[in-house]
């Protein structure tokens, strides 16, 4: 399978973007909705004109049509064809390419066993629920044995118990495979399971790019850190363990119990969604628990975000705009905060 | 099943029988003056087993038929085939469609006149009247469809590897279908409707003919046959593209 490389690609809100999908990678295009993600993915596969380069195996593609370009591509309505049956389908991209018909056979019940959607070969689209679907359209896509592998929010439309379950299986596929895949979603979560590394893009530019982890723990700057939810990124002076999974690290002053257990601790991070405030001191072991002294409140539309500084660490808390008004929070103010243990992640890598 | 078909049927045709019973017994009891212009129905029942049975008839619905057949059909297969065109290839499209809007609000039969001189009296006149009847309609109804066709699923079909005319063999036509069965449903009934006009003015043999010649002979009865068969054709073609569309498209849709 190939590495794909684009080079200075401008295209409607893109502009000059540069990156290297390497072979047999699962990259994720994340980034809020009109990032620029689809009009990338529509580059790759040739469905638009555009300024720059793509290159599959560093030989430019730019000069070959999308019916040429061997890249399967899971659009994100799916779009199946309605007047076609799943088998039929399926067998559409075969079919076009004018592979022998003993061939075309033998792929789609191969594809449909795989697919575990053998007993719905017969059915038309309109009969079949959103998982089915899915899976349907991901066999088309499939089924011309393609080099490249693009999905562009594949399971947006699917509720979240569905979605979970393809994801795991897409992954596991796109692993057996080895396909080198593009998959675009503006669901961090979804893009922190599926991927080997992750683009963040927005407003057409490419801002960071890096495994999930290292885009948690070293947003690359202000619009990344913004885009992933503005972790608080701590780094620790000094860790042991204490057995049980745990571990205590010390952050600026502070000493946090983390879910841990391994050799070193590098930096921790944890979400301002994932930090309690309270005016008395909270009931219980005094474990993650510390004092700080309100720096700043800021009132969005979501949520009230608190800045703090507890040690020497400048935090920022998030609490819901009912429970802000239910306190008497003022800059200069001394809270307690609460961490909760099983949201800290940690990274313990110092070598990047 | 098959019980509830046969009832919906008979409730159907209900309304029909209670009309030609109150058409009977107005006729019969003179209710209308002048009996000689209001004949009962089963007069006319009689005069079509008359008509039928001497060849009269038969002779002059052939004749109809024919024309509409030959006109509707390279009508329809060209008024497809333009519009295919125009619909796939937006250039072709810019070309012809200012053209063919200036043609497409003239009727039909707006034409004879000119076509009586161009072609002159003979079976070309009618069936070119039908031709131009069935050919602008459908054809708007297949650019119509075409364009209509969502541009995903032409994406799609690239990214799967087909070509330009695969696609639009293959994905866009079957697509287009239901607009070019709508278009070829109401030009099927409008097609009998413009023969008659046609016949009546221009053409000495068909059942637009066969009218006029009744009227000439103050024969109401006939005239009512023709029309009753005007009818019933009229409804068997359009009844017939409703199931070739039904079985076309009803899996899918």
């Amino acid at each position: 399978m190939p590495s794909i490389k684009l080079k200075n690609i401008s295209k409607y809100v893109c502009h000059d973007v540069s990156l290297e999908i390497f072979d047999r990678e699962l990259l994720v295009l994340l980034g809020p909705n009109g990032a620029g993600k689809t009009t990338l993915v529509n580059v790759i596969a040739g469905l638009t004109d555009y300024k720059g380069s793509v290159l599959f195996d560093d030989v430019p593609v730019d000069g070959l049509p999308a019916s040429k370009r061997g890249v399967g591509y899971l659009f994100q309505d799916l779009i199946l064809f309605p007047h076609l049956d799943v088998a039929a389908n399926i067998a559409y991209g075969l079919k076009a390419q004018k592979r022998p018909v003993s061939e075309v056979e033998a792929r789609i019940d191969r594809l449909l066993q795989m697919m575990k959607i053998k007993h719905l070969s017969r059915r038309y689209p309109k009969h079949l629920s959103g998982g089915e679907k899915q899976r349907v359209a991901l066999a088309r896509a499939l089924a011309p044995s393609p080099r490249v592998l693009l999905l562009d929010e594949p399971l947006s439309s699917l509720d979240a118990q569905t979605a979970k379950y393809l994801r795991t299986g897409l992954k596991q596929l796109q692993r057996r495979l080895g396909l080198t895949t593009v998959y675009v979603t503006h669901d961090l979560q979804e893009a922190e399971e599926m991927a080997d590394r992750m683009a963040i893009l927005e407003g057409g530019h490419l801002e960071q790019i890096a495994r999930p982890e290292e885009i948690l723990f070293y947003p690359g700057n202000e619009k990344v850190s913004d885009f992933i939810g503005a972790p608080n990124i701590l780094d620790c002076d000094y860790c042991h363990s204490l057995g049980q999974g745990v571990m205590e690290v010390g952050c600026g002053g502070l000493s946090v119990v983390v879910p841990h257990d391994r050799d070193s601790v590098h930096r921790i991070a944890f979400f301002p969604r994932d930090v309690y405030i309270s005016e008395t001191r909270p009931p219980g072991p005094g474990v993650n628990r510390f004092k700080g002294t309100v720096t700043g409140i800021e009132l969005a539309d979501d949520a009230v975000r608190i800045e703090l500084k507890a040690g020497e660490n400048n935090l920022l808390a998030e609490i819901p705009h009912h429970i802000f008004e239910d306190m008497d929070l003022a800059v200069g103010k001394e809270v307690f905060l609460i961490l909760k243990l099983r949201r800290i992640r940690v990274y313990e890598n110092r070598d990047l | 099943m098959k019980r509830l078909k046969q009832l919906k049927l008979g409730w159907g045709i209900l309304p029909v029988v209670i009309f030609l019973a109150i058409w009977e017994i107005i006729a019969r009891l003179n209710l209308i003056p002048g009996q000689f212009f209001f004949p009962p129905f089963s007069t006319v029942v009689m005069e079509f087993y008359y008509l039928t049975a001497n060849g009269v008839l038969g002779e002059n619905f052939v004749a109809s038929l024919v024309r509409v057949l030959i006109g509707f059909c390279a009508g329809s297969v060209a008024g497809i085939a333009v519009g295919t065109v125009m619909g796939w290839r937006e250039n072709i499209n810019k070309a012809l469609n200012p053209v063919i809007s200036l043609f497409y609000p003239i009727p039909a039969l707006g034409w004879l006149p000119l076509l009586m001189l161009w072609i002159g009296i003979n079976e070309a006149l009618p069936i070119t009247i039908v031709f131009i009847c069935s050919f602008f309609p459908v054809l708007y109804n297949t650019v119509t469809g075409i364009k209509n066709v969502d541009k995903d699923y032409i994406q799609v079909a690239r990214t799967l590897g087909a070509s330009d005319v695969k696609i639009l063999t293959t994905v866009v036509m079957p697509l287009a279908l239901p607009n070019i069965f709508t278009g070829l449903r109401l030009e099927a009934g409008m097609a009998w409707r413009v023969i008659i006009a046609a016949e009546m003015v221009a053409i000495p043999t068909g059942i637009g003919a066969l009218m006029m010649r009744a009227e000439s002979l103050i024969r109401i009865d006939i005239i009512i046959v023709c029309l009753i068969v005007l009818a019933v054709m009229c409804l068997s073609f359009e009844k017939f593209f409703t199931y070739l569309e039904e079985k076309a498209t009803a899996r899918w849709r």
